[in-house]
């Protein structure tokens, strides 16, 4: 606690008296205060606390304090099994090539759409290309498989470029390429908001200036609109490496099939196979824990990098 | 193009190494947008379709192949089309609701200016952000707790967004504190001061995160595919969705007690499942141009740090 160490004693009250004070004169907020810690600890620090299974050999018969604690032994069972090296190669690659080649797009439009100037088909083309982001994930996904099944288009249309066969999403080496171009298909323009908005408080003087001194249209997207989002690229990149380990579950879930394992099963469709299709609980939960435990080391490493950078960071 | 296309504020009269560019930006930005909306559109086309014309309809669709409602009238006759509908509806009203309630109190507490445990509480709920439970340790919790095979536990797991919290404490923040202090003054206490001194002064970010719930809740399904297990009468639609469109499984079934004639019973089939995406999303369609500057709001407050 805070208060507990009071710097001026003496001159005010102990923390204890004043929090005691601060609750017979603020009721709601303290019966509001004990609603929400209620939610926390039961939905969030309760799991957490339910973690220790990942420690022992759980039967839901015993729960957690009659189960016995095998130590690390489930960490050791994954870390030699077979899939561990698969799970972290698939997780990594999908987040790595989603990173590549998605996050430069969003830069790109923001800066192409900068450069309409006719508000009207700006505001028309945003609105259109913000859509897929309003779909559901289920619906994106069933669009996606309806395609690259065996009767769909982009099936058809791929095998006869390339003399490929079969339907692209039973095809393990085609994964990647689907999740990762649906991904940006479906997100470009969502992502480019942050960017456009950064470029709105750039001062047009800037570009009076760059035009004066006989910059032409590349030259002022390098030396005015680039350096004006500039801090917002770095902040973005850095957080989506601290993001690299855990990809979204959802989308990866829905699209798999046991054809494509090979590429398409991550650590999290992995927890969720392990955990409730085979009801391995103790399993589960320590492949989950390893993964949670590697997001927050990266994610903190991300944000100290970039307290450093930008002086930006998320804590 | 025009003549007196003028060029930002300045109002010069642009090169014709700009009008090239203009012109090629142009050509590039209505690709994206057909890019973009192609997809949608091919599955609005191959939903009024007629089964057997589409079957031997190779590449790109500019128009239905052939024209059919055969595919609709299936869907609208289907019974879990209609009850996933109405579990969904329920989830979105009662569990956006909660969810408002909720991250309205955690959004107040955390913007009082003065309060002794703020940076405690602060932290513990910006820490379920980075870390959680993981999967199975919160599915033991909730099914201790009897929520299993249940409404709630479709609708209370996950219910409190952090994101959507900070994003409106920063709103609630943003009222000044002169007007806090004179409601005290006559006599308001803090529930009086929430509900007619601060909600109606942040109107703009309530809307926001309400769209934000609703639309997140509409597209739930990982807590009724985890949480309802095989209690299919509580599925919300999503869940249906996949069960149709993902896993392939109950169109057959459905088609087949329909009596369709056997031999285009996969051509038809093909056809439900674009009605079926059509059907579901229909009503995010409908509001989606009314609600996407909210949204837009939303993302930017988000980003905003203290």
């Amino acid at each position: 606690m805070t208060g507990t160490t009071n710097p001026a004693k003496g001159k005010r009250p102990s923390f204890f008296r004043r929090l005691k004070t601060d609750i017979t004169r603020h009721k709601a907020v303290y019966v509001m205060l004990l609603i929400i810690m209620t939610y926390f600890i039961l939905f969030c620090y309760w799991p957490m606390y339910g973690n220790i299974i990942a420690f022992q050999k759980y039967k839901p018969i015993k729960g957690i304090l009659g189960s016995k604690f095998v130590g690390l032994e489930n960490f050791r069972k994954f870390f030699s099994g077979y899939y561990c090296a698969r799970l972290i190669r698939n997780t990594a690659l999908i987040s790595l090539y989603s990173l590549v080649f998605g996050f430069p797009i969003p830069i790109i439009f923001a800066i192409l759409l900068n450069e309409v100037h006719n508000i009207r088909y700006k505001k028309l083309i945003q609105t259109i290309t913000y859509l897929p982001h309003f779909i559901s994930t289920m619906v994106i996904c069933a669009i996606i498989i309806q395609f690259t099944n065996s009767y769909g288009f982009i099936t058809a249309a791929v095998n006869a470029l390339s003399g490929h066969s079969g339907a692209l999403i039973s095809d393990p080496a085609c994964f990647r390429s689907i999740y990762v171009i649906s991904g940006i298909w479906s997100s470009f323009g969502w992502n480019s908001i942050l960017y456009i908005a950064a470029m709105s408080g750039i001062n047009p003087d800037q570009y009076e200036a760059a035009i004066i001194d006989g910059a032409n249209k590349f030259e002022q997207v390098l030396h005015v609109t680039l350096p004006g989002i500039r801090e917002t690229i770095v902040i973005m990149l850095i957080m989506a490496c601290g993001r690299i380990m855990s990809v979204g579950w959802e989308k990866a879930f829905l699209l798999q099939n046991e054809l494509t394992y090979e590429t398409s099963d991550i650590i999290s469709t992995y927890v969720y196979r392990k955990g409730f299709i085979d009801s391995d609980y103790s399993f589960s939960s320590a492949v989950n824990m390893f993964n949670s435990l590697i997001n927050l080391a990266l994610l903190t490493i991300a944000n100290t990098i970039s307290r450093k950078v930008s002086e930006s960071s998320l804590w | 193009m025009k003549k007196n296309h003028s060029y930002g504020d300045g109002g010069i009269r642009p090169t014709n190494g700009e009008m090239v560019f203009y012109r090629i930006n142009y050509l590039v930005m209505t690709i994206l947008m057909i890019i973009t909306l192609y997809p949608m559109l091919y599955v609005v086309f191959c939903s009024f379709s007629d089964p057997n014309e589409f079957a031997i309809t190779k590449g790109l669709l500019l128009r239905p192949a052939g024209f059919s409602t055969l595919g609709y009238e299936t869907v609208l006759s289907m019974k879990m089309i209609w009850l996933g509908y109405r579990n969904t509806l329920v989830y979105v009203f009662v569990g956006s609701s909660i969810s408002m309630v909720l991250t309205i109190m955690a959004a107040f507490v955390l913007s009082r200016r003065e309060f002794l445990v703020k940076k405690v509480v602060m932290w513990l709920v910006v820490f379920t952000m980075y870390f959680g439970g993981g999967m199975i340790p919160t599915y033991l919790v909730v099914s201790q707790m009897g929520l299993t095979k249940t409404v709630w536990g479709v609708m209370l797991p996950g219910c409190v967004s952090v994101y959507n919290t900070i994003v409106l404490r920063t709103s609630f923040n943003a009222v000044p504190a002169t007007l806090e202090e004179s409601a005290r003054i006559d006599g308001a206490g803090d529930l009086r001061i929430l509900i007619n001194v601060v909600l109606p002064l942040s109107g703009a970010a309530i809307a926001t995160i309400s769209l934000f719930y609703i639309v997140g809740t509409w597209g739930a399904w990982y807590n009724a595919l985890v949480y309802l297990q095989d209690k299919r009468e509580l599925y919300p639609l999503q869940m249906f969705l996949r069960e149709m469109l993902i896993e392939d499984k109950t169109t057959d079934v459905y088609l087949t007690a329909q009596g369709g004639k056997a031999s285009n019973q996969h051509l038809i089939k093909e056809i439900v499942k674009y009605c079926i995406i059509i059907v579901s999303t229909l009503p995010i369609l409908v509001v989606y141009p009314f609600i996407q500057k909210y949204f837009v709001k939303g993302v930017m407050v988000g980003a905003l740090k203290e």
